[in-house]
């Protein structure tokens, strides 16, 4: 499969999978395009000849030429960079700092935050030890990243804060420089950490659910009361004191709230601008979200891209995670292959310094990797090739997916929660991951359909 | 000028394969629990 054509909002697009172009189209375009396989000039004349005149058709077809010719239409398959094949370099942490939380939300694949084990915190060798791991394991790259994780990470801060002078200190000493991110449910802020997260250039992940009832009813305190106005009063404060910058509110929808675009516009309409909301996780569950629950869900991410847009237009729009698509100067192939990393550039760690794929894999015993002392097991690395070589291009699945670029090859946690193993993706995740991506194709045409002041091409 | 086609962008995945794979851009999670994102709407940092 070379090309996607798809209809959505008014507009007929086209992209070209292995190229990345994005063409907006007319009808007659958009149909000769079911038949023209880069060629057939005349076999397209015939199929067409009763429905559309011959100068269109020949018109279309000479278009089409001139797109081949500049490798933006039926581009040839993408190869593994050679870049790809060396060996992986450590970019990214996650650190569990906290294997414990002060909420008990319903959906937490830490399971209340213990991830199945004893309540821990992270002592801060074990921190230490993380940020030489890096260092010793990403050669000659810069940029690194380590993001503070937990349970809720604000239960250790004491760990947290000894981590983050650490790795300022080092990024003196070796010339590296490390993001750092907090991922917290906002309910334990104070105003003294408000100001240390912000003098210390830390970006913020804040967990809020949307509207009040649909976040209380998922995100209750341990005492079974709802924590929204909490985490709401910190998040507003936190977000003030950062002048709305370096943060990203984020959320899950679940099976209760299959209108989960009102919650993002509750968000919006908070005054939050940075905003990402996902599909939930789960298994057995009621909560769950089912192949029966997907036409739904698309038309709400619809209705969610047409008032993205209008807000953008109007001058008061909000960022949603997934429907910002960079379509000219997007990640390289081998970023593309390598999505999230996990496994083989990025790994989680938890309280007792182990290494694991990621954080949705600590507790699941067959993953350990190594501990951030003796470093990856050498009996592991077979693991860490499976992980590295896990890409779309190698995923029969994905090798067939148009989305294959643009999603990386979805979550390796999913596909072996749902699949048992990691070389099937989750398909229900597939699903909305490739309407959130035409959605995502849609506001970009027709952004730029706006700017050239033209409203669309019907027909 | 064309009349049946649009085309916004011009950026080629091709050009990418032999330069690129340098990693200093940010992760990329996928999943419910993190700054989940997906790869294409990442920026290079090239
Ligand atoms: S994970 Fe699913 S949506 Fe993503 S490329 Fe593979 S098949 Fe397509
Ligand atoms: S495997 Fe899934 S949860 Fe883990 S880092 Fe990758 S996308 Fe995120």
């Amino acid at each position: 499969m070379k090309l996607h054509k798809f209809y959505l909002n008014g507009v007929y697009i086209v992209l070209d999978i292995n190229s990345g172009a994005v063409h907006i189209v007319d009808k007659i375009a958009f149909d000769v395009l079911d038949v023209f396989e880069g060629h057939n000039d005349a076999a397209v004349l015939a199929a067409f000849a009763g429905e559309y005149p011959a100068t269109q058709l020949t018109e279309v077809l000479d278009e089409l030429h001139a797109l081949i010719s500049q490798g933006l239409l039926f581009a040839p398959e993408v190869a593994v960079p050679p870049t790809y094949s060396v060996k992986p370099l450590v970019k990214s942490l996650c650190l569990h700092v906290a294997h414990d939380c002060n909420l008990r939300c319903g959906y937490c694949f830490a399971g209340t935050g213990d991830f199945g084990r004893d309540r821990g915190l992270m002592p801060k060798e074990v921190g230490e030890r993380a940020v030489e791991f890096i260092i010793e394991n990403s050669g000659p790259r810069r940029q690194s990243e380590i993001d503070f994780f937990g349970g809720e990470p604000l239960l250790n801060m004491e760990t947290v804060r000894h981590v983050v002078e650490y790795a300022r200190r080092r990024e003196k000493e070796t010339g590296k420089v490390f993001k750092l991110t907090l991922t917290t449910n906002g309910t334990l802020l104070t105003d003294d950490i408000i100001q240390y997260l912000n003098k210390n250039n830390i970006s913020l992940v804040l967990s809020l659910d949307g509207r009040r009832e649909v976040h209380d009813r998922m995100r209750p305190c341990a005492d079974g009361s709802g924590s929204y106005d909490d985490a709401l009063h910190w998040i507003h404060k936190t977000v003030q004191a950062r002048e709305g910058q370096n943060y990203y509110l984020r959320g899950t929808f679940t099976a209760y709230n299959l209108d989960f675009a009102a919650d993002v516009l509750a968000m919006a309409d908070e005054g939050f601008t940075q905003l990402s909301v996902e599909p939930v996780i789960g298994k057995d569950t009621d909560y769950e979200l089912k192949a029966e629950h997907l036409p739904a869900l698309f038309r709400q991410y619809e209705e969610l891209a047409q008032t993205y847009l209008d807000r953008k237009l109007a001058g008061n729009g909000f960022d949603f995670f997934h429907f910002n698509l960079d379509i000219n100067n997007g990640p390289c192939v081998a970023k593309r292959l390598s999505g999230c990393g996990a496994g083989h550039e990025y790994f989680a760690v938890t309280p007792e310094g182990e290494l694991y794929p990621c954080h949705q894999f600590v507790g699941r015993e067959e993953y350990r990797l190594g501990n951030v002392f003796t470093g990856l097991e050498a009996a592991r690395q077979p693991l860490v090739e499976r992980f590295r070589q896990a890409h779309v291009l190698n995923k029969p699945e994905c090798r067939r997916c148009w989305a294959r670029f643009y999603c990386s090859g979805g979550c390796h946690a999913n596909a072996h929660l749902f699949n048992g193993t990691i070389d099937k993706p989750y398909q229900v995740g597939c699903e909305l991951q490739k309407k959130r991506l035409e959605c995502a194709l849609m506001i970009q045409a027709k952004l730029s359909l706006a700017q050239a002041g033209k409203s669309g091409r019907e027909g | 000028m064309a009349k049946h086609i649009i085309t916004l962008n011009t950026a080629s995945l091709q050009k990418t394969i032999h330069i690129g794979g340098c990693g200093e851009c940010q992760t990329s999670c996928q999943s419910a629990c993190k700054t989940s994102c997906t790869v294409g709407n990442q920026v290079c940092q090239k």
